[in-house]
């Protein structure tokens, strides 16, 4: 089927195109050319005044995996204010902070999105993470696999191995686990906190191991750049949370010596300790920071008011922060030799200074930061916000005098601790576009999508252009997934499974010989009961993979 | 005949994944590494596998249209049992949405212990290879892990090297509430556990005691259930000196009222323990023949745990009006699907109401139902996933022979389409 979509207004930043008025032809899933040979076309959509994206790609949210299903567990209070009704194409679930799979799958395709990336699968829970993606419709996804905390690996830095066998170990464990990148949390800390250290600094060494999270963080990086990963390390940094964690920010960009590297949520990680409450914005120093070390991405993990629930990996400093949890119960796991999580509800609230100057924070660095390629907005689904906020944060971002008017409400000493007010920048269409779209699929190494040229999968959304942006990205027309029409006016028209996206770099099969008598002796599973197979993905006839090329040498 | 190794188990809970396993045509042999539980439930010899309707062989076919129908006019039908694998509770989730029905795990009410605890004020856990690593103090409450698990000690504490101890052997095991039945406590060089016996229904005040030693509360008693309360100011003493102390209990054994709030005592301990500066973590006992596994699927599919009514057209959560058994028992029920995968004897609860039981092939039915539909065991007639004990590792089960049964989902997939 020939289906054409004429005379919408296109932003299209992968193909250069900001604004123009193009139509998009689409067959058997993908974009393709107008056809010359004057077939007919099939279906037509008038999309005169719209305007059209691909779709959105969430590169950064907590979908599938143990700690999420924890969240839920722990908060039926939150899930019972909002039942999702079964219809006659949809299951029916519970939505707000953790959104059951279904749910989440339906509420991100109804506001545009088509893919979406869990940053923290856990190597010996990647199969709970591919189950519950698994079961999530529509969009397509994947999972950056954790390390830096698993006695493995801080064996092999403590033994002094070479780096060609840490690349070895970290593609296999891709392979294993099925990933798209590597994510650490709080290099070596969830380790640290099973050996009672509470806080683990980026130069503090291990109380076992002697290893610091700098040379973890810098062995992990040269990995997933020699094995020609795409995604740069993914880096949720240390001291989340702290005042003055600023500095061990800026830290981490010096001490990764210009490898690529991705640090996540990074507004938790832009703290300075100025001021009457001794608690004050590092953001300026962060853009700056960001600005020159063109090495750098962030996705910012926005925080929004009101109660949601924080689910990381990293239990020490969610252990540390349980006494703000809010209701009053949270749960920490150490995992398996492996890793660790912690689930804690919050209540953020624009009356408390520190929620009122994080919510602040948040924005000043989407703002401060120059080049809309190498930023990304979330919220840390659900950390900062529901992934449902995202229309309101793009019109915070999009609408200064929204933005001002937001901000006079806020904590007042908060609003004196920020210049967000001075901050006259207001995203364009074409930036939303990239940090929502063509950077995130560049960023996660997504061939072919992201991106309106043909040849690209027809993953297409499209909006009606309204002032009130929260309304407009709320609601869309039009959502296409790999060219079916499963979005019409803000409601699902058609369940399609996405792909799960995943690479494959090589390794040398030698390091099984170390890893098997490492299973037998100490952990708890087989190593080969322990390796994901193709057809665990497949075998329920809904999913399947699909993999992405290396960048070897380039 | 084929030998297949590496075989990991549904049946044990501790996600036993070593076992060798003979197959001679459909007959199984259980060749290395059983154990009281694994053993029989693996070699259960394969008896029925044709579908009935009302006690008359069927075809499979039959047997689903029969039970669509029986489920089509229904109002509030309740779906039991529950213990199959993830692709089984997907399937079995997907027909409760369509027809309406309750969900209910058969162990949901020991269950129900641990998560009132857990959704009240949360808990601090840990994992099996933790444990194995670094345990250095085991504290039992209430309960006997080898009864339950009979290779428990033999994995995860007699362990021949440990990454964090320099022997296993060091590892100190203390038995509160419950007397061990068997050697397995006993450490390889001959060292018993601490034993501080005493009955169940004295065990919340016991665990009360302990809690306020570990808050440093004055306390006036000498004595609390015939143990000395110095006693348990050693154990609190232990908890504080230990690196990795681990508290265990087994949520399925503390059958008192309000059992709940002994767990939550006893998470609230290891919580204190870490407030004080000693590392410290819970280890519930439990996830045998895919309880766990319910409650997981269905925690991703609606949100909540596996006691969930879809009756309004949206899953609804109460961990006790939704007791099937208790719902059919009052009346409030109008048909029952018993779906039981792993475990012939586990039969459905006696009743009148049209009733579909989708069952481990042998299974001994007291009161023939309206329909039988004899189904594989997975990890024996059908590969798939189940949780082990602590709810974060699924196991992938092998298939390990051709029985031509067909899988928990294949055959509620089938009643759901037919409907």
């Amino acid at each position: 089927m020939l289906i054409k979509l004429t005379g919408g207004t296109v932003y299209d930043p992968a193909s250069g195109v900001d604004g123009q008025q193009q139509d998009i032809y689409i067959q058997d899933g993908r974009i393709v050319d107008a056809p010359k040979d004057g077939r007919p076309v099939d279906q037509e959509y008038d999309l005169h005044g719209k305007v059209v994206m691909s779709g959105a790609i969430d590169m950064h949210t907590h979908i599938g995996g143990g700690k999420g299903n924890i969240a839920r567990t722990l908060l039926p209070e939150d899930h019972r204010a909002d039942p999702v009704h079964r219809t006659h194409l949809t299951r029916s679930g519970t939505g707000h902070a953790m959104p059951s799979s279904f749910v989440a799958g339906y509420r991100y395709a109804e506001m545009g999105y088509t893919a979406c990336f869990e940053p923290a699968v856990l190597p010996i829970n990647a199969r709970q993470a591919h189950m519950e993606m698994g079961d999530t419709p529509i969009v397509d996804k994947g999972g950056y696999v954790m390390l830096g905390s698993d006695d493995f690996l801080l064996r092999m830095l403590t033994a002094k191995k070479d780096q060609k066998a840490i690349n070895d170990y970290v593609a296999w464990t891709l392979n294993a686990a099925k990933g798209i990148g590597i994510k650490v949390v709080n290099a070596g800390g969830i380790n640290a906190f099973k050996f009672n250290q509470r806080k683990l600094d980026l130069d503090e060494k291990n109380s076992h191991y002697d290893v610091t999270p700098r040379q973890i963080l810098q062995t992990l990086a040269r990995a997933v750049k020699e094995l020609g990963v795409t995604h740069p390390l993914h880096v949720h940094g240390c001291n989340l949370g702290v005042p003055g964690n600023v500095d061990t920010t800026l830290n981490t960009i010096q001490g990764v010596e210009g490898l690529p590297m991705h640090l996540t949520h990074i507004q938790f990680h832009s703290y300075g300790t100025e001021g009457d409450f001794k608690f004050s914005s590092g953001a300026a120093q962060i853009a700056e920071a960001i600005n020159n070390n063109k090495n750098i991405t962030a996705d910012v993990g926005q925080i929004l008011f009101g109660q949601t629930v924080t689910a990381s990996g990293d239990n020490m400093r969610q252990h540390a922060n349980h006494r703000f949890a809010s209701p009053n119960k949270w749960v920490c796991m150490d995992i398996e030799c492996d890793a660790g999580c912690g689930v804690v509800p919050f209540k953020y609230k624009d009356q408390n200074f520190v929620n009122a100057l994080q919510w602040a924070i948040g924005l000043e660095i989407f703002l401060l930061v120059e080049d809309p390629w190498r930023i990304f907005l979330t919220t840390d689904h659900p950390n900062g916000a529901p992934f449902t906020s995202y229309p309101h944060l793009i019109r915070l971002l999009m609408d200064r005098s929204f933005r001002n008017d937001m901000l006079a409400t806020i904590h007042p000493e908060a609003q004196k601790m920020t210049t967000l007010a001075s901050i006259e920048r207001e995203y364009t269409l074409n930036e939303i576009a990239i940090m929502t779209r063509a950077g995130a699929a560049r960023i996660i190494g997504l061939k072919d999508r992201g991106a309106l040229a043909p040849g690209n999968f027809a993953d297409i959304t499209v909006y009606t252009e309204n002032a009130d942006r929260q309304a407009m990205f709320a609601k869309p027309d039009y959502v296409f997934k790999d060219g079916e029409l499963v979005v019409k006016d803000g409601e699902v028209v058609k369940v399609t499974w996405g792909t799960t996206h995943i690479v494959k770099p090589d390794y040398d099969l030698s390091i099984e010989r170390e890893l098997k008598p490492y299973f037998d002796k100490y952990l708890t599973m087989k190593l080969g009961n322990f390796k994901i197979s193709d057809d665990e993905i497949s075998e329920d006839g809904r999913g399947s993979l699909t993999t992405h090329p290396l960048h070897i040498g380039v | 005949m084929t030998e297949i190794t590496e075989v990991p188990s549904p049946f044990c809970g501790i996600g036993t994944d070593d076992l060798t396993i003979r197959v001679d045509g459909v007959t199984l042999q259980v060749a290395a590494n059983g154990c009281a539980v694994n053993t029989p439930a693996f070699e259960q010899p394969l008896t029925d596998s044709t579908p009935r309707i009302a006690g008359q062989a069927a075809s499979l076919e039959a047997a689903v249209t029969k039970a669509a129908q029986l489920l089509r006019d229904t109002r509030q039908p309740v779906i039991g049992g529950c213990a199959t694998d993830v692709n089984g509770m997907r399937a079995l989730l997907a027909l409760a949405d369509k027809t309406g029905a309750v969900v209910d795990n058969i162990n949901f009410n020991a269950a129900r212990r641990n998560l009132l605890a857990m959704q009240d004020s949360g808990w601090m856990n840990t994992t099996l290879a933790e444990v194995k690593n670094r345990c250095d103090l085991l504290l039992i409450i209430g309960t006997d892990p080898e009864v339950f698990a009979p290779r428990f000690f033999e994995h995860f504490m007699w362990n021949e090297q440990a990454m964090f101890l320099e022997s296993t052997d060091q590892r100190d095991v203390i038995y509160l509430g419950k007397t061990p039945a068997g050697k397995a406590p006993v450490s390889p060089s001959g060292k018993t556990p601490t034993v501080l016996a005493c009955d169940d229904a004295d065990l919340p005040d016991v665990v009360a005691v302990l809690s306020a030693l570990i808050r440093n509360q004055p306390l006036q008693l000498e004595t609390v259930g015939n143990i000395a309360v110095s006693a348990l100011q050693k154990i609190a003493d232990r908890l504080r000196q230990a690196r990795y102390g681990v508290v265990l209990w087994s949520a399925g054994k503390l059958t008192f009222e309000h059992a709940e709030l002994t767990v939550q005592a006893i998470c609230n301990i290891v919580k204190d323990i870490n407030m004080q500066g000693t590392r410290c973590s819970g280890l519930p006992l439990g996830g045998k023949e895919g309880d766990y596994t319910a409650n997981q699927v269905c925690g991703w599919t609606t949100g909540y745990p596996a006691r969930v009514n879809f009756a309004k057209g949206y899953p609804e959560y109460d961990p006790f009006l939704f007791d099937s058994q208790a719902m059919i028992a009052n009346g409030e029920a109008d048909a029952l699907v018993w779906v039981q995968a792993y475990n012939s004897m586990a039969t459905p609860p006696r009743t009148d109401l049209p009733t579909i039981v989708v069952g481990r092939s042998g299974m001994q039915l007291e009161h023939e139902p309206d329909v039988f539909i004899p189904v594989g065991t997975p990890g024996i007639d059908h590969a798939g996933h189940v949780y082990r004990m602590d709810s974060v590792v699924a196991l992938r089960l092998k298939k390990l022979r051709d029985s031509g049964l067909p899988s928990t989902a294949e055959v509620l997939n089938a009643i759901e389409q037919a409907l």
